[in-house]
């Protein structure tokens, strides 16, 4: 199918983008890689006057050090981030749910912005944002803000950004020494995660000291499983873990769809808690 | 309208384009370049595969605005002087195509996998190959396809160290 | 030229010609034709299952840049006719109007009420939302059972019922007196999902007009030139004569290309009132919506047999989701399948009910295996249930009832007579290849170690009935055509060969495989032969691509026009050798006198002679050409054994299939390299069925998995390598030995992929899981049957 007609603006600054998104007010849309827009607009389910594109923003992309923070610009495509060395060293997590994304050609235009700012709870990299407790960095007329991943998600499909605000960074705490696991549920290779658990866990001792678990597609935004966690912490050995999984669909609401019940989604909740935290506890 | 040049295959275009068209139908219905198909409208069959500055990408995924200034290669423009590329020919002599519709983009998907990863193994090459659907073949053969290429290219580069190391023993 | 022995080129792995222009992007697709002055097409389409028009106004459409005209149904009401059902399969079934464009009444999400012609494709596409519709909605007709029901909604409220049609066969004993004398009877209700067949490349269709002499090409994403041009004659009263249908680069079809569709004849119809060149292509999530749907069925199996397992009788009583009207064949379908559901099993009773049943959603029509899939499915899964009743293993119970090699040529209980064939051999091969008593072993061995991970073995020994089809068969099932098909072979003055062919290939590669069987009969080089097709000017007679029936019913054709090539040839060179034809001998492409080898003249060479006729025998027309027009004997009947080894992760419900193993015996083989790629394909899709695959509507009537990214079709990431052999039975009723191959993969693989599910849960109390089985599915499955078996325990 074909997109509706649209104005196109390619700002080469963020702040020229902030100034043409104040502009044009509710109706503007922002294009990044694409990848979840352009399907949206095909299927003719987006109507935006104004798309701006910002991905001739070259300051938006590649990933640095900033103290014990990794600072990665929102337009860094997946692709990127999954081969990125500090990627890898300091967001393992992030690096290994991202390569599950999609396919290698959505990968290369698909951005780690774009994807946290579409908010889908079927993606996959909110729930780990979530779970590496990231902060977004936005910059609107008013200036630069810092969100809390915990703040960003609003609803499904939305976000605390302000219509005229952009998402120009992704900022994740250095976990050295945390085990970590995603574990996406999928029927086949290239669907979206009917369930995914984002797992990071710090051993002490032979105990588990501390866990965070994000969850994806078990609500209308993504979630922390924070009765498990809480009953995660001290477990030593792969049955208290499973006992600690058993909490990790509490408070959580998954939806009713073609691919599954909130019966069958909150079991697997479980089930891939308890897997995910094994695997990155390395108990499996 | 918004102004692009584009390079496809080796060749520049300078356009005035509507913001909306898709790259796929910038290359199919202005430059003529009908070798790259259209299979679905949610960027999930792949059908459309070109490289835009040497990587995958869905053409039908990406507006004709967003490759300005970009070079594009389309599988029209992998054979040189009517020399096929190893994938091209693996496919053929491997029966890795039956009508033939996945293929252009399943050989620009199997380039890409095979830059970045010259040695897969077949779980690998599936693996790649995720987001190209093909409703022929099976993958088997396709996946027989990308292997062959992969063995022969580093059959090729032992061959070549091997020559190399002779000659730095007699040196 | 030396009488060196030449190699034969049948049973060669010959490379295909057709693969050069495909690999370099010089396809010629449909979509790609454009010619000057090309108008676009785009359909809207009603967004509800069923409705009622009450107003709908094209004007505001033609207001938008770039639209050219706009056409509701009764705009093109003059000259464009309901569209054609080839198969009443009783005097009495319900054949509703099927106007191309909905005339008052909206039938299924997707019915097209009106068509926009315009500029280009953009300006096509946005003109449609100027369109101002006014539904009244009605209810939405879903559920097989309720549709039937007295008082139910009608979907064609002017023909009183949602019945189309009940097709009865009764054959052998009365099958309620063999049930009577039965010990076992299993009686089983499967549901056959629907599927969307999902040709990699989407429909499309072009048509040019000569305006002054009324001449239309039509070109088309068809399986189907020769029969499309009839029917759109017919439809659209364009003289048959005057319209050309041109089948270029076809990108697959399954059956799905097997269609008379709406917007082919709205294209012709607008075409013809504008005067001007017109295309329309559909998009991926369009297609789900207007491009027929296959299978759709609820099935009720019921196995009589003795305690040693042995079949006494069956029945089957089936219905079938039409969905909203009757196209091509769509009442066919499970009457193809009615002949198959004894499969390769001998008994002595059989009584099969079919009752066709219109609901609001898209029409079902052929998908590959068509009636046999689902019959295969049925049968075999019913085998495992008798098996597990009566405490044998699969194999054995198959093994028990299956018709023994020695007893071909066997007529079965519902009438065909099985030329050929050999299930111990088949079966033998595939279980060594299989490794099956170890896979068992491994099974019993983790079973007791109460592994969550569970192993699970299916086997599926199938056959089916293809080639379609003797004429007289088709007449006796009301099928309105033949099962004919053409070939002709015109060997040109320079020594080339062009082989003209009725059937019109999609992917399966008959330009190779025609050049190997023209070739070995006519002595010519391979690459000196080009297969013509596609076309009803270059191919002005055939009977076109479907059922398994090109190789069996057109191959064969080339092989007899060869001959016949060969035969008027032998004439010229006796006449110029001065021998008589008794004292020829021909041999790879020579003509030689017995006895005096030096006394010899190629084909290419006779042909020239007869090319410039100068020196022919006596009344004998110049060129050396024939023609062959092929009517099947019989069908064919490849059969095979197939074994799929599951791995079932109980936890989760996940089905990850370990190992697939088939041996497959299509006769003789014309080029191992496509029969095995045909094998590869078919598999593909039997297991997309088990697994993945589903059209969902929601209680609506709307197509949930209504885009790619929610119909699953599996990808490379999905599926396992396939172990492939063959075993090599020759067919007795056509001249190649050859059996179809093309559907055989899809129908033996669903069952074995399903059997083997079943068989890793079954020591948990499953019995069955509803395809696709998706890890939800199975999960419940184990959770009910758990919550089952405790409640019995504690009864």
């Amino acid at each position: 199918m074909i997109p509706p007609a649209f104005d196109y603006a390619r700002p080469t600054s963020v702040d020229e983008a902030v100034r043409t998104l104040a502009d044009a007010g509710e109706e503007a849309k922002v294009l990044a890689g694409g990848q979840s827009l352009l399907p949206l607009l095909r299927l003719r389910l987006a109507f935006p006057e104004l798309v701006v594109d910002v991905g001739r923003i070259p300051e938006l992309r590649g990933v640095r050090e900033d103290g014990d923070m990794l600072a990665i610009g929102a337009l860094t495509t997946h692709h990127d981030v999954v081969h990125d060395p500090l990627v890898r060293r300091h967001a393992g997590l992030l690096a290994q749910a991202t390569e599950t994304v999609a396919d290698p050609a959505v990968r290369h235009r698909g951005t780690l912005g774009g994807s946290l700012a579409h908010a889908d709870p079927a993606g996959d990299l909110p729930a780990v944002v979530l779970a590496l407790d990231a902060e977004l960095v936005a910059v609107g007329p008013g200036g630069r803000r810092t969100i809390p991943a915990r703040d960003f998600f609003a609803d499904y499909l939305q976000t605390a950004l302000a219509p005229d605000e952009l998402l120009v960074e992704v900022r994740v705490p250095k976990r050295e020494g945390w085990g970590f696991r995603y574990e996406k549920f999928h029927r086949v290779a290239q669907s979206w995660a009917m369930v995914g658990v984002a797992a990071l866990v710090r051993r002490d001792d032979g105990h588990l000291a501390e866990a965070r678990i994000g969850l994806t597609n078990m609500g209308a935004t993504p979630l922390r499983a924070s009765a498990s966690e809480e009953a995660l912490a001290g477990a030593g050995d792969a049955e208290a873990v499973a006992r600690a999984a058993q909490e990790a669909a509490e408070g959580t609401r998954p939806s009713r769809d073609a691919s599954a019940s909130p019966e069958y989604r909150a079991h697997l909740a479980r089930v891939l808690t308890k897997r995910a935290v094994l695997a990155a506890a390395g108990m499996g | 309208m918004t102004h692009i040049s584009v390079t496809v295959d080796g060749t520049a275009y300078e356009d005035d384009v509507e913001p909306r068209l898709l790259l796929v139908h910038y290359l199919r219905d202005r430059l003529g370049l009908t070798g790259t198909p259209i299979g679905c409208d949610t960027s999930n069959c792949g059908a459309c595969t070109v490289e835009l500055d040497g990587a995958s990408v869905k053409s039908c995924t990406v507006l004709a605005v967003q490759a300005d200034g970009c070079e594009v290669t389309t599988v029209q423009g992998l054979a040189r002087d009517g020399e096929w590329t190893p994938l091209q020919r693996a496919f053929h002599e491997r029966h890795a195509l039956q009508c033939g519709y996945c293929t252009p983009g399943m050989i620009m998907a199997a380039r890409d996998l095979l830059r970045e990863n010259p040695r897969p193994s077949s779980d690998e090459v599936r693996k790649a190959l995720e987001g190209n659907l093909c409703r022929c073949t099976g993958y088997q053969n396709i996946v027989r396809a990308v292997l062959a290429v992969a063995e022969e290219t580093s059959a090729s580069e032992r061959q070549s160290a091997q020559g190399q190391s002779a000659q730095e023993v007699t040196a | 030229m030396t009488d060196q022995a030449v190699e034969p080129e049948v049973g060669r792995a010959r490379l295909r010609k057709e693969d050069a222009r495909l690999i370099t992007g010089q396809s010629n697709w449909t979509d790609n034709i454009s010619v000057t002055g090309l108008l676009h097409l785009a359909f809207l389409r009603s967004p509800m299952a069923h409705a009622r028009i009450e107003r709908l106004d094209v004007s505001p459409a033609l207001e938008r840049p770039g639209v050219i005209a706009a056409f509701t149904g009764r705009d093109l009401a003059d000259g464009l006719g309901s569209l054609p059902c080839a198969w009443p399969v009783t005097e009495d079934m319900v054949l509703p109007d099927h106007p191309p464009l909905a005339l008052d009444e909206v039938r299924h999400a997707g019915d097209p009420v009106a068509v926009v012609v315009a500029r280009d494709r953009y300006a096509a596409a946005d003109a449609l939302e100027a369109i101002e519709v006014d539904y009244e909605p009605l209810p939405p007709v879903l559920d097989l059972e309720e549709a039937l029901a007295e008082g139910a909604p009608l979907v064609h409220a002017d023909k009183g019922t949602n019945r189309a049609y009940v097709w009865p066969l009764r054959t052998g004993e009365d099958y309620e007196s063999v049930r009577q004398r039965a010990d076992v009877v299993v009686r089983r209700r499967y549901l056959q999902q629907r599927l969307i067949p999902n040709a990699m490349e989407p429909r499309a269709v072009a048509v040019a007009p000569l305006a002054a002499s009324g001449e239309y090409t039509m070109y088309s994403t068809t399986q189907i030139p020769h029969i499309l041009r009839i029917m759109l004659s017919v439809v659209t009263g364009v003289p048959e004569h005057k319209l050309r249908v041109i089948a270029p680069d076809v990108g697959g079809g399954f059956g799905s290309k097997l269609q008379v569709y709406g917007e082919e004849a709205v294209a012709l119809a607008v075409a013809r009132k504008l005067g001007r060149p017109v295309k329309w292509t559909e998009s991926r999530s369009e297609g789900y919506l207007a491009t027929h749907h296959g299978r759709g069925m609820i099935q009720d199996i019921e196995l009589a047999a003795t305690r040693e397992g042995r079949l006494l009788g069956l029945k089957v009583d089936l219905l079938a989701d039409m969905g909203a009207y009757l196209m091509l064949v769509t009442p066919g379908i499970p009457i193809l399948g009615a002949f198959m559901y004894p499969a390769i099993y001998k008994m002595d009773a059989y009584e099969f009910n079919c009752t066709g049943v219109f609901t609001t959603r898209t029409p079902t029509d052929a998908y590959r295996g068509a009636g046999r899939p689902e019959a295969t499915y049925a049968i075999e899964r019913a085998m495992d249930e008798l098996a597990a009743e009566v405490g044998l293993d699969p194999v054995e119970v198959r093994r028990r009832n299956w018709i023994r090699h020695e007893e071909f040529p066997y007529t079965t209980i519902a009438g065909l007579t099985y030329d050929s064939g050999n299930y111990e051999a088949a079966t033998d091969k595939a279980l060594a290849l299989f490794g099956y008593d170890d896979l068992r072993a491994e099974q019993r061995e983790r079973d007791e170690r109460g592994d969550a991970v569970r192993l699970g073995i299916g086997v599926s020994t199938y056959t089916e009935m293809c080639g379609l089809a003797p004429s007289r068969v088709l007449r006796d099932l009301r099928y309105s055509a033949g099962g004919w098909e053409a070939a002709s072979i015109r060997m040109l003055p320079t020594g080339k060969v062009e082989v003209v062919t009725g059937t019109s290939p999609h992917g399966q590669g008959h330009v190779t495989s025609w050049s190997q069987i023209a070739s070995d009969v006519l002595g010519v080089p391979f690459e000196d032969i080009e297969v013509l097709h596609g076309d009803t000017q270059a191919a002005p007679q055939g009977m076109d691509t479907y059922g398994s029936r090109s190789l069996v019913v057109g191959g064969s054709a080339v092989h007899r026009a060869a001959e016949k090539v060969v035969e008027k040839a032998r004439k010229v060179a006796a006449h110029l050798l001065e021998a008589s034809e008794d004292d020829l001998e021909f041999k790879g492409g020579v003509f030689s006198v017995k006895g005096s080898p030096e006394a010899r003249r190629t084909i290419q060479e006779v042909a020239f002679e007869t090319f410039t006729s100068h020196d022919v025998p006596d009344g004998m027309e110049p060129t050396l050409n024939a023609e062959h027009l092929n009517d099947p004997e019989n069908f064919s009947y490849p059969h095979g054994t197939h074994l799929c080894a599951v791995e079932v992760d109980t936890e989760t419900g996940q089905t990850r299939i370990r190992s697939y193993v088939c041996v497959d015996d299509v006769g003789r083989v014309i080029n191992p390299m496509i029969v095995e790629g045909q094998v590869h394909g078919g598999l593909a899709q039997g297991i997309a069925q088990a697994l993945y695959e589903e059209a969902v509507y929601d209680a609506e009537g709307n197509l949930v998995s209504g885009t790619m990214a929610d119909y699953l079709v599996p990808s490379a990431a999905d599926l396992p390598e396939f172990v492939t052999d063959r075993t090599e039975t020759p067919a007795a009723s056509n001249p190649l030995g050859v059996k179809g191959v093309g559907e055989a993969g899809t129908i033996a693989s669903t069952p074995a992929v399903v059997n083997a599910v079943v068989d890793a849960l079954r020591p948990l109390g499953v019995h069955d899981v509803r395809m696709p089985c998706t890890p939800e599915r199975v999960w419940e499955a184990v959770r009910s049957a758990q919550a089952g078996q405790k409640k019995e325990a504690s009864a």
